[in-house]
């Protein structure tokens, strides 16, 4: 017996002190992937395209803010994250980093003082970015972002989330690749493409599955999960790759397309994603969006496209106007028939199709009924600048219709997912409303 | 109050169509530009919301998108011997207010003038002698011609999304096509509006009679369409409320769908809403412009808006009015036939007969603005004046722009106006009527013209424009000779009933009734300062630095809707600052 007390004493303190060692023990950082020699300097507009890449000022900008002074709000499952001021700012910004503190910030998701980041920022992925990018965004942020002293609130979760002690926990279970990107083709055009993906694009992020501790299932685009479709804000992030992929079908010049302007023949960017596009994708090269289209395009070529399984009743119960029809039809052809047409195809980069459209047919139907309810705007880009905009529709249609008319496009021309229950819009309008008051 | 701002590069006065176009062209140039619009800001979503704007009551009757009489007026009489009149109430023309002005409740017909309309006169008396035109006519050669104009009719017609069928391109006619049209470098960009009921028996009719129909060109878009800004424009649903709507779909061309998000784009372009020109200041000596004073409605004072070029890009009215007001170019004095600034003012002689069908189901509902099949075999360039006595011409159309239940229902002689008979009538008679009508050219008098008006001022206590304008008997025989190329066409289609109404001997112009918001003239283009109020690129004479756009630019009316031309000297004159004036700004002639 008391042998056996003393080994658990010698346990306790093995775990205390292990525990002790896991809480102050300073964390090793990710050392460069790549030799630059100090003189290194980036070529002119090479950081601020780095940034881009990595579009670091959608979620560091707060809305109607000074560019990445922080503050923005990012809905997490955790909680409300307010992201950090990355300005050069001394006091509240990264004024006193060095190009290391810097990097394990990207890398290892930690700060100088070894305060473990929130995965809010996306450091499973920004791993894989270049030395080269990493450099050529520090010089950015240090010379030539305008530094903004604002300092942001507090990120206050509940317990057990805001002991970050625990990411470091997490961290080890979840970084599981070491840093550094190493592309899976030796086509040149393939591999930037797989390289902005994985990297400084950080697409897995939202488009790629969470496992069971919330770390993105996978990391590169070998493993079948990564870009499998996940959820960003409540909304679903589509599939871009396998049987449900958003994009199956789709030409490198069409992903090129929706990436650079918001739109294309098929589509329309919505919720987060015209973020990404209005301060990331818009300003890529030319060469960039055709990497990342033919990147993405080459995740999808597994298999022929879906057989297309309209049979055309949907088009023709529209065409008969007949006024017995079910009420979601009834509603369709009243208030988006206009735009979208009878045949679910609505018009090349202006009007969505219907038929097909991941937003429409996601497992999660948050973002058609907040489409519904609210509307959407485009991104103004160079190319397609026009904030074309749909209205809402809350104040013209109650629960229980946009509930028939989601369900109504959710199975019309050959869609085939859910009906949506009245309630879950009375939930989102009830959102809606608390943040408009 | 009053406040004087930092001075820009461009002052734009009016944020429509030419004021966009201007806008952009010369933001293209890196200069720091200001636009002053006098209405305020409007956008598809939410000020042509589906289902909000689609209102007949708010828009189509109480002139939703129009400007309000009682902040922006003028007085109007028909000879130099009556006292004139403020209209206390919208009527015969309705000009817009607001961003993107009047192109955004237009129904889209867009037009190029045919060649010979732009050297009217010189036509005239080669081909039928100077005699013909009467003593009192000022009709006037523009200074441009068609073949200069060409390139900036197709710049317009591909900005703006028009759907139709050419009829001559480099000279070959097109079959489908207008073949008495100017020839154009290349096709439309969008394929013609489909045909519906009334144009397909219109078109069967004057085929038969040896007529020469084709599809009435559309800026309500046939088509999805990316224009060279990058603008977008969605296919129309012929929902039939244009005229007078802001268009719900993306669908009919307007600053909004085809410039503005473009325009605002540029860091160096600026505007203002609810911020009314008063008037162009002048530099001591008058020979140069040094800005605009403008009305800003938000602070209720006045401001004072340095720039080093103004550009007048509101409406023709309000663009002749502040010239009047600002002392650009002189006066026009109808009794010696001296000065320039109001000369010509024209306007546009329209007729029409309806027929009804008990057996056709025309569904007038599912239309759009421009639906329609014209003909041009009576235009300008296919009579003899001589033989026919009047100078003119005219487009014949047969078609349907709405349903709308109020004004929108036409029918037969001797149906009652109200009560019982008059429900009956509306219950057998809707969706069973269609027109053909007459959009006819009106020629420009010696005391047809705009000046300021002695007695009335308005808001601002500025003196009112005073309109000086009646019907003439050369356009009254004209519409008649229409009327009588109508009538047997109409008979050949055996409707159940028709009736026409042609303006005829002794008509008077009545400011009531809607007749088209097509008025031109008044700051007239030209070669010569003596007989023009501003030169062939629509620079002020005496003020290098003030270009004046807009269908003011118009000798006389042409017999088409206005427009097509308007944007195509909009892009005229943007190129002529563009390459010519801005290196080296001085008169450009």
């Amino acid at each position: 017996m008391r042998t056996f007390l003393r080994i658990i004493g010698v346990l306790v303190v093995i775990a205390v002190v292990a525990f002790l060692a896991f809480l102050f023990i300073p964390v090793q950082r990710t050392p460069a992937q790549a030799a630059l020699p100090d003189s290194w300097t980036p070529e002119e507009g090479q950081g601020e395209y780095a940034m881009r890449l990595g579009d670091c000022m959608a979620c560091h900008t707060a809305p109607g803010g000074e560019p990445f002074a922080g503050g923005r709000e990012i809905e997490s499952p955790l909680g409300v994250i307010y992201a950090s001021n990355i300005t050069p700012d001394n006091q509240t910004g990264i004024g006193g980093w060095s190009l290391d503190d810097f990097r394990a910030a990207l890398y290892d998701g930690v700060g100088p003082d070894g305060t473990h980041l929130y995965p809010a920022m996306p450091y499973e992925n920004f791993g894989r970015i270049s030395e080269e990018d990493v450099r050529a965004m520090y010089d950015y942020f240090m010379n030539d972002v305008p530094p903004v002293d604002n300092a942001v609130s507090e990120t206050a979760l509940s317990f057990p989330f805001n002991q970050r002690w625990g990411l470091r926990a997490w961290n080890w279970v979840a970084l599981s690749d070491a840093a550094g990107f190493t592309a899976e083709s030796t086509d040149p055009e393939l591999s930037r493409g797989e390289y902005i993906v994985e990297g400084p694009g950080h697409c897995g992020a939202c488009h790629s599955p969470r496992n069971a501790i919330m770390a993105e299932a996978a990391l590169d685009g070998s493993d079948p999960q990564f870009l499998a479709g996940g959820e960003i804000a409540g909304w679903t992030a589509p599939a871009l790759r396998g049987p449900n992929s958003a994009i199956r079908g789709w030409s490198a010049d069409e992903v090129a397309a929706i990436m650079g302007t918001g739109r294309n023949a098929h589509s329309a960017v919505n919720g987060e994603m015209q973020l990404v596009v209005q301060d990331s994708s818009q300003y890529f090269t030319d060469e960039d969006l055709q990497a990342v289209g033919a990147y993405l395009v080459s995740l999808n070529d597994d298999g022929p496209a879906p057989e297309v399984t309209d049979d055309g009743a949907t088009e023709a119960l529209l065409a008969s106007a007949d006024p017995s029809m079910a009420l979601g039809a009834r509603l369709y052809l009243d208030n988006c028939n206009a735009c979208h047409f009878a045949n679910g195809q609505g018009a090349d980069e202006v009007f969505p199709a219907l038929a097909g459209n991941s937003l429409v047919t996601a497992a999660q139907p948050t973002g058609l009924i907040s489409m519904i309810l609210n509307g959407s705007e485009l991104p103004s880009t160079a190319a397609r600048p026009y904030r074309l905009r749909m209205p809402g529709f809350a104040a013209r249609l109650s629960d229980d219709e946009v509930a028939a008319l989601a369900s109504f496009v959710r199975q019309g021309w050959g869609n085939a997912a859910a009906p949506v229950e009245a309630g879950s819009v009375a939930d989102l309008r009830d959102q809606g409303d608390a943040a408009t008051h | 109050m009053a406040r004087t701002d930092p001075k820009k590069d461009v002052v734009i006065v009016g944020l429509g169509w030419t004021g966009s176009i201007m806008g952009i062209e010369l933001a293209q140039e890196g200069l720091e530009i200001l636009a002053l619009e006098r209405g305020p800001d409007r956008a598809t979503v939410p000020d042509f919301q589906y289902p909000k704007v689609i209102d007949e009551l708010k828009y189509g009757i109480r002139y939703g998108f129009m400007q309000k009489p009682k902040n922006s007026t003028l007085t109007v009489r028909r000879t130099l011997e009556e006292t004139a009149l403020p209209m206390r109430k919208l009527g015969s023309f309705l000009p817009g207010d607001g961003v993107g002005g009047a192109g955004i409740h237009w129904n889209g017909q867009t037009w190029r003038p045919m060649a010979e309309e732009f050297r009217l006169r010189s036509y005239v008396e080669e081909n039928f002698g100077a005699d013909l035109i009467p003593e009192d006519m000022t009709i006037q050669d523009w200074g441009v011609s068609y073949e200069e104009l060409e390139p900036y009719f197709d710049r317009f017609e591909y900005m703006a999304g028009i759907a139709g069928q050419a009829g001559n391109i480099n000279g070959e006619i097109q079959p489908g096509g207008n073949p008495f049209e100017a020839p154009r470098s290349r096709g439309y960009p969008m394929p013609p509006m489909p045909e519906q009921t009334d144009m397909r028996l219109f078109r069967e009719a004057a085929t038969a009679m040896g007529y020469h129909p084709f599809p009435r060109p559309s800026a309500n878009a046939t088509q999805a369409y990316v224009n060279e800004y990058g603008m977008q424009l969605g296919p129309c649903n012929y929902c039939g409320f244009c005229e007078r709507y802001g268009c719900i779909n993306y669908s009919k061309s307007s600053p909004q769908t085809c410039v503005l998000d473009a325009l605002k784009r540029y860091d160096n372009f600026s505007y203002r809403v609810n911020s009314e020109v008063l008037r162009v200041d002048l530099a001591a000596d008058g020979q140069t412009a040094t800005g605009v004073t403008y009305w800003d409605d938000e602070a209720q004072e006045e401001v004072t808006q340095p720039a080093d070029l103004v550009i007048l890009a509101a409406y023709q009215l309000h663009n002749v009015h502040l010239m009047l007001l600002s002392g650009i170019g002189e006066p026009y004095n109808p009794q010696t036939g001296e000065g320039v600034t109001g000369k010509n003012y024209a306007y546009q002689m329209n007729g029409g007969t309806t027929l009804f069908f008990r057996d056709h189901h025309f569904n007038p509902f599912a239309a759009a603005g421009s639906s329609g099949t014209s003909m041009d075999d009576f235009a300008i360039n296919q009579i003899d004046f001589a033989a026919e006595g009047f100078i003119g011409g005219s487009y014949i159309t047969a078609g349907l722009s709405n349903g709308q239940p109020i004004r929108g229902i036409s029918l037969p002689e001797g149906t009652p106006g109200w009560g019982a008979e008059w429900k009956q009538g509306i219950g057998e008679w809707y969706g069973h009527s269609m027109s053909i009508g007459s959009h006819g050219s009106n020629m420009s008098y010696r005391d047809c013209y705009l000046d300021l008006d002695p007695t009335y001022t308005d808001r601002h206590g500025r003196p009112l424009m005073r309109m000086t304008f009646d019907w003439k008997r050369n356009d009254i025989r004209m519409t008649q000779f229409m009327k009588r190329q109508i009538e047997p066409i109409a008979q050949s289609m055996n409707p159940d009933s028709w009736r026409s109404s042609y303006k005829s001997g002794g008509a008077r112009y009545d400011i009531r009734p809607y007749q088209t918001t097509h008025n031109v003239g008044g700051a007239i283009m030209g070669t010569d300062p003596n007989s023009s109020a501003v030169n062939r690129y629509l620079q002020a004479w005496g003020q290098h630095n003030v270009f004046v756009l807009g269908a003011g630019a118009f000798p006389q009316n042409i017999q088409y809707n206005p427009t097509g031309a308007v944007g195509a000297l909009a892009y005229w004159a943007a190129d002529a600052i563009r390459r010519d004036y801005l290196p080296n700004p001085r008169p450009l002639m």
